[in-house]
C-alpha cells in the first residue's frame, strides 16, 4: 500500500488559484466521500487552509492514483486541469511522509514555525476520521505527523522567537519588565501596526490601556474597542508618567516626545523603566529619548531588526527540525511496510503448503507397495524441503533496516505466485512508539 | 578530616561555578538543574566544614582570614540558594558562583591551622558581630553580582544587542528587584554589626569608637548603602545608577575587608 499526496501551496500557486481549489470546512463529507469512491484510492484525508490544498490517500496503483486524484481536484472545483496542472505538486512513499511530517512540524509554512497549521491538520483529520474516509494507514500516519511536530516543538526553538513587529514589541517589553499585569500601555495615535501591537498587549495581559489622538472622538472610538480609557492630547504629558509601555504612531511631520521632556517624566515616576515604541514613520520620539536612564527606545526599523535575526535564528532551528523529519521517516516506513509482510508470508506458505499437501497425496495415492513408516518419512521430506526453499525469502522479508525494499518484495511475490490483493493490513510486526 | 571538608567544598564549588557558567551558552534546562544540585551539596559540606571547625576550635571560626573569608563564601551561597528558590532563576548563579568560589580559592591561600585564640576576642559578642556582619557582606555581595548583570542587559537593550545572551539574562526589573531585596536585607545586618562591634569595643577596649581602618572604612560602606537605599526611596535611584552604586558599594565591602586587613592594620588586623 503506497501513500500519495497531490496539492498545492503557497509555494507553488497564488492566492488566485488556492481559493478556487479550496474546500468549505462546513461541507467535508462530500469530497472525502467523492475521494474514496475513486477507484484504487482506499483512504483520504483533505486539508484546505489559506495556504494549502492537498489530498493525502493510499493506492495500491501510485501513478494512476496521483493522476485520479488530480483530476477529481480539478472536476470538483470546475477548473480546467490544464490550468491547474502546472500548480500541483504530487509526492509518493517516503516523500510523501516526508512532505506531510514536514507541513505539519511548520517547516513548509510561510512564515516557518508559525503554530497554525498543526491545529489546521488535525482539524483536516477530524473530518476524514468523522466521516470514515480515513483507515488504519492514514490515522497511523497522521497521528505519526502530529507527534513528529510535537517534538520539533520541544527539542527544537523554531517557534520560540516573536518573528512579527508586534509580538517582537511584547517580547522586549517583557525582557525589560518581566511581568505584564501590573504594567499599563498608552497608544498615541491610531494606526494598524499601532493597534495590532496594542492587541497583543493586551492580550498578553497588561493592567490598563490608555488612548489619545489628536482628534478625541478617534480615541474615544479605539478606547472602545480596547475597553480602554480615552486621554486628550493636550493633557499627554499629564498623563505620561502612568504609562510603562508607549506605542506611538501619529501622523505628526516631527517630533512630539522629546528628550527632556522624557527626562523630567521620568523624574515624575521615580524612574521607573519605560519603554517607548516608535511605529510612526516619520517618527514621533526623538531619538535621543534613548540616552536618558531607564528610558528604551525602538523605532519600527529596530524591531524589523529583531524579527530579522529572529528568523535567522529560525533557519538555524529548522534544519535541526529538518533531522529530526529523517529520522522519523525511517521508522514510520518501518512500520508500513510490517503492515503487508506478515500476511505475505503467511499466505505464501499456505500456498506452499497446499501444493506440498496436494502434490503428497497425489504420489501416495498412487503408490502400492509403500514400505511402513514410509508415508511419513515422505511427508517429513517434504515439509522440511519446503522451509528450506522459504526461509530466505521470509528472512529478506522480515528485514527491517532502511533500503530494504519490503513493498517491491511483497507485490513481486504476490503476482509471482497468484496471492492475490493483501489482505486488510494488521498492525503487526514493527511497532511504533508513540 | 577538616582540610578534607575545606577542600572538597572548593572542588564542589569549582564544578557548580562551571556548570553554573555553561548555563550562559546552554539551553537544556538539565545543566541548570545539575548546577543547583552541585551547589547545594556543596553548600551542606562547607557547613559540615564550618561546624567541625567549631568543634575543634572550641568558639565561632570566624577569627582570621581563612576562617572569615570561608564563613563569607559560605553565607553567599547560603543566600544565594535562598534567592534562586525564591525567584526561579538559576540563571543568577553563573554570575554569584564564580564571587563566591572566587573568595573560597583565596581563603585557602591563607594559613588553616586552628591557632589558639587571640584573647582579645575571647567574647560572647564574637559569634554575633562576626556572623552577622558577614551574612551583611554576603547579601551585597549578591547585589553587586546581580547588579552586573543588570548592567549588562541594560547595556544590550540600549544598544538594541539582543543576542543569545540577552534572552538568557532575566528582566530588567527582576533584577533591580532582586538587587534591591538584597540591600535591604543587608543594610540593617551591617548596620547591627557597627552597633554590635561598638558595644563589644566598649567592654574590650573601653571605648565604643577609636577611628580604628576598619571602623573608618566601614562607617563609609554604611552612608554608601544608605545613600543608595535613601536616593532609591526619595528620588528614585534605581536602575543603572542604582546597579552602579552598589558595585561600587561592594568593592568598598572588599576593601574595608582584605585591604584593611592587609595593608592598613589596626584592632581589626588579623591574618
Amino acid at each position: 500500500m503506497n501513500i500519495i499526496v497531490v496539492g498545492l501551496s503557497h509555494k507553488t500557486a497564488a492566492v488566485e488559484v488556492r481559493e478556487k481549489v479550496a474546500f468549505s470546512p462546513t461541507q467535508m463529507e462530500k469530497p472525502l466521500q467523492a475521494v474514496v469512491a475513486l477507484p484504487d484510492i482506499t483512504e483520504a484525508v483533505i486539508v484546505s487552509t489559506c495556504n494549502r490544498v492537498e489530498i493525502y490517500a493510499t493506492t495500491r496503483d501510485v501513478a494512476g492514483g496521483m493522476a485520479r486524484l488530480k483530476r477529481f481536484l480539478a472536476e470538483y472545483h470546475n477548473v480546467p486541469l490544464e490550468t491547474l496542472e502546472s500548480h500541483l505538486y504530487s509526492y509518493h512513499g517516503e516523500d510523501a511522509t516526508r512532505h506531510v511530517f514536514r507541513v505539519a512540524s511548520s517547516l513548509d509554512s510561510m512564515v516557518v514555525g508559525e503554530p497554525q497549521i498543526l491545529g489546521q491538520i488535525k482539524t483536516s483529520y477530524g473530518y476524514a476520521a468523522e466521516y470514515k474516509s480515513s483507515g488504519i494507514i492514514l490515522n497511523r500516519f497522521l497521528h505519526k505527523a502530529f507527534s513528529v511536530a510535537k517534538r520539533v516543538r520541544t527539542e527544537t526553538k523554531i517557534a520560540s522567537s516573536a518573528v512579527s513587529v508586534a509580538f517582537a514589541a511584547v517580547e522586549l517589553a517583557k525582557k525589560i519588565f518581566g511581568e505584564l499585569s501590573d504594567k499599563t500601555v498608552l497608544l498615541i495615535g491610531a494606526g494598524e501596526m499601532c493597534e495590532l501591537a496594542a492587541k497583543h498587549f493586551i492580550n498578553t495581559g497588561v493592567r490598563g490601556v490608555m488612548v489619545t489622538n489628536r482628534t478625541f472622538e478617534r480615541a474615544e472610538k479605539l478606547a472602545d474597542e480596547f475597553s480602554a480609557k480615552a486621554v486628550r492630547f493636550d493633557d499627554l504629558f499629564d498623563h505620561l508618567p502612568k504609562a510603562d509601555i508607549i506605542l506611538s504612531s501619529t501622523g505628526a511631520p516631527h517630533f512630539i516626545i522629546h528628550e527632556k521632556d522624557v527626562d523630567e517624566v521620568l523624574r515624575r515616576r521615580k524612574m521607573k523603566p519605560m519603554f517607548f515604541i516608535d511605529i510612526a514613520v516619520p517618527r514621533d520620539i526623538d531619538p535621543k529619548v534613548n540616552n536618558v536612564e531607564n528610558a528604551y527606545l525602538y523605532t519600527v526599523d529596530d524591531l524589523n531588526g529583531v524579527v530579522a535575526t529572529n528568523l535567522e535564528q529560525r533557519k538555524i532551528e529548522a534544519a535541526k527540525a529538518e533531522a529530526i523529519v529523517e529520522q522519523e521517516i525511517g521508522q514510520f516506513f518501518k512500520w508500513l511496510s510490517s503492515l503487508e509482510v506478515t500476511p505475505t508470508i503467511v499466505a505464501l506458505r499456505s500456498r506452499f503448503d497446499e501444493l506440498r499437501k496436494a502434490e503428497l497425496a497425489k504420489t501416495l495415492s498412487n503408490w502400492k507397495d509403500l514400505p511402513p513408516g514410509a508415508e511419513k518419512k515422505l511427508d517429513a521430506l517434504m515439509n522440511a524441503y519446503m522451509n528450506k526453499l522459504l526461509h530466505q525469502p521470509t528472512s529478506v522479508l522480515k528485514r527491517t533496516d532502511p533500503g530494504n525494499r519490503n513493498d517491491l518484495y511483497v507485490d513481486a511475490l504476490r503476482n509471482l505466485f497468484d496471492l492475490g490483493d493483501a489482505a486488510t493490513p494488521q498492525e503487526t510486526m514493527v511497532d511504533l512508539e508513540d | 578530616m577538616n582540610a578534607l571538608l575545606f577542600n572538597s567544598t572548593l572542588v564542589i564549588y569549582a564544578i557548580a561555578t562551571v556548570l553554573y557558567l555553561s548555563c550562559l551558552v546552554k539551553t537544556e534546562p538539565k545543566v541548570g538543574r545539575t548546577a543547583q544540585l552541585v551547589l547545594g551539596v556543596g553548600f551542606l559540606v562547607h557547613i559540615a566544614y564550618t561546624v567541625d571547625r567549631y568543634f575543634e576550635a572550641g568558639h565561632t571560626p570566624i577569627t582570621n582570614l581563612h576562617e572569615s573569608l570561608s564563613f563569607f563564601s559560605l553565607a553567599t551561597v547560603g543566600i544565594y540558594l535562598f534567592c534562586e528558590y525564591r525567584y526561579k532563576a538559576y540563571i543568577l548563579g553563573s554570575f554569584v558562583t564564580p564571587l563566591a568560589l572566587l573568595i573560597l580559592a583565596v581563603a585557602a591561600t591563607f594559613s588553616g591551622i586552628i591557632a589558639p585564640l587571640n584573647p582579645a576576642l575571647k567574647s560572647k559578642w564574637l559569634t554575633v558581630h562576626t556572623v552577622v556582619a558577614f551574612l551583611g557582606y554576603a547579601a551585597f555581595a549578591i547585589s553587586f553580582g546581580v547588579s552586573i548583570m543588570y548592567l549588562i542587559q541594560s547595556h544590550f537593550l540600549k544598544k538594541r544587542r539582543l543576542g543569545p545572551l540577552f534572552q538568557k539574562l532575566p528582566p530588567l526589573d527582576l533584577l533591580d528587584a532582586i538587587s534591591y531585596r538584597c540591600l535591604t536585607f543587608g543594610f540593617p545586618l551591617l548596620t547591627f554589626a557597627i552597633i554590635s562591634g561598638a558595644i563589644w569595643a566598649e567592654t574590650a577596649w573601653g571605648t565604643y569608637w577609636s577611628w580604628d581602618p576598619k571602623e573608618t572604612w566601614s562607617l563609609i560602606t554604611w552612608f554608601i548603602y544608605a545613600a543608595l537605599l535613601h536616593g532609591r526611596l526619595t528620588t528614585g535611584w534605581r536602575g543603572r545608577k542604582a546597579a552602579m552604586l552598589s558595585i561600587v558599594g561592594f568593592l568598598i565591602v572588599i576593601f574595608t575587608f582584605l585591604g584593611v586587613n592587609l595593608f592598613l592594620g589596626g584592632l581589626h588586623s588579623y591574618k
